[in-house]
């Protein structure tokens, strides 16, 4: 078991290390000079080129590549261009702002969204399965952002009950977290429902319903427990994904978030920022997959097998 | 010429067995007619009134609520509503489409290339694919447009790029399972080469799921444009596009929501009609995937 989670440890380096050069590539395309940005326009041609030899801003861009990575091994990813502080100061300030809210998000995501489909599987054309099934797709249509927007309008403005923007206490992360759970939910409604749908017809369910096994038992102990792996693997790509996805949700409620953070760098052409923070959340959201993956060895004693015989 | 006119004629029967279970679905054919409007406002609106109309300002006729002569009514800056609503109808799908035709070329080729030749070729270009598909495709749109700065064509490639990835899976998987038929070995014994095999027999063959990813990929990219015009980084004003008149509605949606509610629908509605026909399509080209 130590054994395969070590091997999918090693086996992020590369994708990282991936990860690193796409963006790296990619952001070698901004136009302007650094340098200059660094000491305002009305710097002299001297001072910028000294600089630029500083940085290293003339040097090959492989060989610029092997820097930014041998600093970044070793913890050290530049420091912003606008007010020189190492990039991670203020990532490690903000991130758990936004774990927070993409957290709680597909917490509620969860706890509404799979028993909705359960329910809706379980009783197939039913009335309760025909208004999952709308529910899900108008709710797969809305741009988090917009249901974000019309939370606030109902709870905030016309109700007046909970907190539009900020982030003072938990009432505020109601709102933002609800904006987040709505795509995600009507995923896991329609997941949960096509997983279920499938397990329901197998055999084994046919066999448990006929030596008499009570309905709940049949749904949770048997059909529940081997939709769940589908299940959990969706769960686990959304929440990599809402961790870079909650940009917009951060601007509808104004939390100052990664996201919020993100979209100042790039206005400001604060490149060192940009990466750091989008290397940093596909590493997480790296971290998440293979979090879920060990998951599943407790989950399914099959997988588990497979790993510990290998 | 016989053999031609007999795979034209075995070709149309299909699509009309297709058509004819696309049709049954009534959800799907909502899709569809919701979406051919959507195409049609594009394209004719200049019917109804000028550009001009949708980005000139008109300050005496600010926000003013739904009325005759103004049937969404006016934003802050008092155009009309309903043809901004509509200019940006144009710009949504057209950029929806231009990028899925642009991941769509750029994925096939990588899948295609992918799935034929298989082995050390295989593995290369997939693990960069998997490493494009652990970015958040938000950051990766955000990071181009961070490098290559605002505007209309590199809004299109940010999106673009982040959706090729999934066309170049869609496209191998679909290859490896006609890759073996006895067709292609024929194709191959016939002296015909890589590029040829795949785009004469194994792409028209492959065609059905492409066809659905193509169709939710408009979809997403709808999202992912207003999206980022929403946080301004996407089309900037007095451009008229759903996600920045969302953002520049924002601020006054507590006295007028009529500011945010109309580009909002505009933008569930397409995508809804997109993931529709979509799902139509696949459970028309495939009825055994229907549940």
């Amino acid at each position: 078991m130590l054994r395969y989670i070590m091997k999918r440890f090693l086996m992020m380096i590369p994708v990282i290390l991936g990860i690193t050069f796409i963006i790296f590539a990619i952001m070698n395309f901004t136009p302007g000079d650094p340098a200059k940005l660094i000491l305002g326009e009305e710097a002299t041609a001297e001072d910028v080129a000294k600089l630029r030899t500083e940085l290293g801003l003339d040097d090959p861009f492989l060989v610029r590549f092997a820097r930014y990575v041998i600093n970044a091994v070793q913890g050290d990813f530049g420091t912003s261009y606008r007010n020189r502080q190492p990039v991670f100061n203020e990532i490690f300030d903000r991130f758990p702002t936004t774990f927070k809210v993409a957290f709680f998000g597909i917490l509620i995501a969860v706890f509404i969204g799979v028993p909705i489909g359960i329910l809706s599987a379980v009783k197939q054309y039913s009335i309760i399965d025909t208004i999952s099934t709308i529910g899900a797709m108008l709710l797969t249509a809305m741009p988090g952002f917009f249901v974000g927007m019309l939370l606030i309008l109902l709870f905030a403005l016309k109700l007046n009950i909970l907190p539009a923007t900020g982030i003072s206490s938990w009432k505020h992360f109601v709102l933002p977290s609800l904006a987040v759970a709505s795509v995600t939910m009507a995923t896991f409604i329609r997941m949960t429902r096509s997983t279920m749908l499938e397990v329901i017809r197998q055999d084994y369910v046919r066999t448990a319903r006929a030596k008499g096994a009570s309905e709940s038992r049949i749904v949770f102990r048997h059909c529940l427990r081997n939709a769940l792996l589908p299940i959990i693997t969706v769960i686990g790509m959304n929440f990599a994904h809402q961790l870079g996805g909650t940009v917009m949700i951060e601007a509808v409620f104004a939390i100052p978030g990664l996201g919020s953070h993100m979209v100042t760098a790039v206005r400001q052409k604060d490149t060192p920022v940009v990466m750091a923070s989008i290397i940093f959340v596909a590493v997480v959201a790296g971290l998440m997959n293979l979090l879920v993956d060990i998951l599943y060895t407790y989950i399914d004693p099959r997988v588990k097998t497979q790993y510990t015989k290998g | 010429m016989s053999t031609a006119g007999k795979a034209k004629r075995r070709k149309r029967s299909q699509l009309s067995l297709i058509w004819f279970r696309f049709r049954k679905n009534k959800l799907a054919m909502l899709g569809l007619i919701i979406f051919l409007m959507m195409i049609f406002m594009a394209a004719y609106v200049s019917i109804f009134g000028d550009y001009e109309k949708a980005i000139t300002m008109d300050m005496p006729n600010k926000l003013q609520t739904p009325s005759a002569a103004h049937l969404f009514g006016t934003d802050q800056f008092g155009r009309d509503i309903l043809m901004r609503m509509m200019f940006g109808a144009r710009i949504s799908l057209s950029v929806g489409l231009l990028t899925m035709v642009l991941s769509l070329v750029v994925g096939s080729l990588i899948g295609a290339a992918a799935g034929y030749y298989g082995g050390k070729v295989d593995n290369l270009l997939m693990r960069i694919m998997d490493v494009f598909l652990a970015i958040p495709s938000t950051l990766l749109a955000i990071s181009i447009v961070a490098a290559l700065g605002q505007g209309m064509f590199n809004l299109l490639l940010a999106t673009a790029v982040s959706q090729i990835p999934a066309f170049a899976r869609v496209v191998r998987s679909a290859i490896l399972t006609v890759k073996g038929q006895d067709y292609i070995e024929a194709a191959r014994a016939c002296g015909m080469r890589g590029g040829r095999i795949i785009l004469r027999h194994i792409l028209p063959n492959a065609m059905g799921p492409i066809i659905v990813q193509a169709t939710l990929n408009i979809a997403r990219t709808i999202l992912g444009i207003s999206s980022l015009s929403f946080v301004g980084l996407g089309i900037s004003p007095p451009t008229p596009e759903w996600g920045s008149m969302l953002s520049e509605g924002k601020t006054m949606m507590r006295y007028y929501p009529h500011l945010i509610l109309i580009p909002g629908a505009a933008i569930a509605l397409a995508v809804m009609s997109l993931n529709l026909i979509g799902d139509g399509l696949r459970d028309a080209l495939d009825p055994r995937l229907k549940n």
